[in-house]
């Protein structure tokens, strides 16, 4: 019978206290855990999705929506653009343009975004085919390692593909697209797409129902050779179709005319530019809103839980006067009944802590469905964000705390006083 | 042994308390009477190391009591006075078992499971030992008070009206076990109580006024 065992029977002789004690700190820990993890699994997602591009450009509209569609895949597209127009900056040499991805949007498979483009695209994100091979006919996919996982594809495998972002049946296409390659997971967003050529994109809306009717170039009268180069040359050469972005890498970032070039796109196109540089601060601020207030209340519950925690123990001292007097008598220092006190404080914290850990990993889980039904994001719920031992050393400061001027009042029990009323 | 030399203390200026000098040897019992107010809980207290007085000695063994200090003191009152409180305390939260072997512990003395059982044994009450103190009867709870003055084997054992809720039966059998079990470790006994009963039974007394 240790004093740290004594401290623990103590708490369990008063279980009702003990568990709203438990609850608060719980809740508080567990809260801030949870924001903990979920900034840091969003900055790292987003972070990881940067891949050095410099610039997007697309169609007019909300900078931050053209950025989220084109770089993260979690909006609608702005529009679409002509390559007439993107031309210049999609063409090889431009002297302020290190590399160009072009991206053309517009359907998906199950949830998963469809976007045709050329292997700059996987140049940029640093992907690899594990199986099989890159698209080059039409209707040929290299899906992403997560997509490729969670729809079950395989080489070979054959899908319709439903017209916009979301799975629905009656927005059905007519091709048929083939898988020909899987690429190898690389943590960033091309793992959640489906790659192929911008041409399949067209032909898929072609076959729609005509919405393009009028271009000269239809699937019948491109010759096979036409169809199969997927070089940028070739690309360019279909002035009439469109794209729906671009994402630029600079060669130098602190190059003026380059730090100019936006600009210039804003101002004398009918194209958008937009710079993840400043737009995804701006992002981070608005999330920052919502977590702070979310903060704010984690914090409200931790300092509650600590005046809990000092105010039952307080209590209590009350009801164990007599037997920390008794202690005392049987031969205790003042120093053990302090040390039993703030030990019980410490329990307390140390538990909230693991019961925190736990639900705030549990609601990351769960919340990680849902997101990945959403936003095709994979949240790993059970690695930690890196600063836990931090959480912890304040977790059990707080018990500490919470049960220092408690401790104190037990390492001055006046034995006499006491045990003359009793 | 225990014996006393000079005793006095006060609370306040005009309220000073002066005890007879008092001597108790090793086996032997002694009883201290007195009415509400004389001070008998402050002399007990005295006695018990829990109160320094303001003159006078208190010696037990070879130890003068208030010659220590803090930890030593307190170090000593564990392992040399045994207590038997008028109203019997214990930690609530663990076992009446579990209370004598923190006893041990907390005196400082090794952990020993097989005396607390054969001083449980001795008083009757092994068979409660997973009792919690609350679940136990009156008696029960006199008896458990009894065996954790016993378990350190003191050289004092001091009781605080030890009898003064019990009916003559249980009055006589406490005070019967008190005396067999005080004698059985060869501790001094002393008794401090206003239950007029006991003068019958103990030839040796002090009446404070």
């Amino acid at each position: 019978m240790n004093i740290f065992k004594l401290a623990w029977k103590n708490l369990i002789h008063n279980p009702l206290s003990l568990l709203l004690n438990l609850l608060l700190l719980t809740l508080g820990i567990g809260l801030i855990n949870f924001i903990l993890l979920l900034n840091t699994q969003l900055k790292d997602k987003f972070d990881k999705n940067l891949a050095g591009i410099d610039l997007v450009i697309g169609a007019k509209g909300s900078p931050l929506q053209l950025i989220l569609s084109s770089m993260y895949h979690i909006d609608a597209p702005t529009g679409n653009i002509g390559i007439k127009e993107a031309k210049a900056f999609l063409r090889e040499g431009h002297p302020l343009i290190k590399k160009s991805v072009p991206l053309s949007m517009g359907d998906s498979y199950k949830g998963y975004r469809i976007i045709g483009t050329d292997y700059s695209m996987l140049e940029l994100y640093g992907a690899s085919v594990a199986q099989g091979e890159k698209w080059v006919k039409p209707f040929e996919i290299t899906a992403g390692a997560y997509v490729a996982q969670e729809l079950g594809l395989e080489i070979g495998s054959k899908f319709k593909s439903s017209h916009g972002f979301n799975d629905d049946e009656d927005l059905e296409h007519e091709g048929t697209f083939i898988v020909v390659g899987i690429l190898e997971p690389t943590g960033s967003v091309i793992d959640q797409l489906l790659l192929c050529s911008s041409r399949s994109v067209w032909e898929v809306h072609k076959h729609a129902g005509g919405a393009v009717a009028d271009h000269d170039h239809t699937h019948d009268t491109l010759s096979h050779v036409v169809q199969d180069d997927i070089s940028r040359s070739s690309l360019l050469l279909q002035e009439e179709e469109e794209i729906t972005s671009i994402l630029i890498q600079y060669v130098s970032k602190t190059n003026f005319r380059a730090l100019n070039m936006p600009r210039n796109i804003n101002e004398n196109t009918d194209m958008q530019a937009a710079s993840p540089a400043y737009e995804i601060p701006r992002l981070y601020d608005m999330m920052g809103t919502g977590t702070k207030a979310l903060q704010l209340l984690a914090y409200l519950i931790a300092i509650v839980s600590a005046l809990s925690i000092f105010v039952s123990l307080i209590n209590s001292l009350r009801q164990r006067k007599y037997e920390l007097s008794l202690l005392r008598v049987l031969g205790g220092r003042p120093i053990s009944l302090f040390t039993i006190i703030i030990l019980e404080g410490i329990i307390m914290a140390f538990l909230g802590f693991l019961l925190g850990m736990f639900l705030s990993h549990s609601a990351i889980a769960l919340l990680s469905e849902s997101l990945t039904d959403k936003y095709n994001y994979d949240f790993r719920a059970w690695i930690g964000h890196g600063n836990e031992v931090y959480l912890f050393i304040v977790s059990i400061a707080l018990g500490f705390f919470a049960a220092f001027i408690p401790a104190i009042m037990a390492y001055k029990t006046d034995i006499h006083k006491n045990l003359s009323q009793g | 042994m225990l014996s006393t030399k000079n005793l006095s203390h006060s609370y306040t200026k005009d309220h000073k308390f002066s005890f007879p000098d008092l001597t108790c040897g090793k086996d032997e019992t002694l009883l201290i009477l007195g009415n509400s107010g004389v001070g008998k809980t402050t002399l007990l207290h005295i006695l018990a190391g829990i109160l320094k007085p303001n003159a006078g000695v208190v010696t037990i063994g070879d130890s003068e009591l208030y010659k220590m200090k803090g930890n030593k003191l307190d170090r000593f009152r564990g392992q040399n006075i045994g207590l038997v409180f008028q109203k019997p305390h214990f930690v609530s939260s663990i076992t009446a078992e579990q209370n004598l072997l923190l006893s041990q512990k907390i005196a400082g003395r090794p952990i020993d499971k097989t005396k607390v059982k054969s001083i449980l044994e001795k008083l009757n009450i092994y068979k409660r030992r997973t009792a919690k103190n609350y679940q136990m009867s009156q008696g029960e709870q006199q008896r458990l008070s009894i065996a954790r003055a016993l378990i350190n084997g003191p050289k004092v054992i001091l009781a605080d009206e030890p009898t003064s809720a019990l009916d003559d039966n249980n009055c006589e059998s406490v005070v019967q076990l008190l005396q067999e079990q005080s004698k059985a470790i060869g501790a001094s006994l002393i008794i401090v109580t206003h239950d007029g009963r006991l003068k019958e039974v103990f030839n040796n007394y002090i009446e404070l006024s």
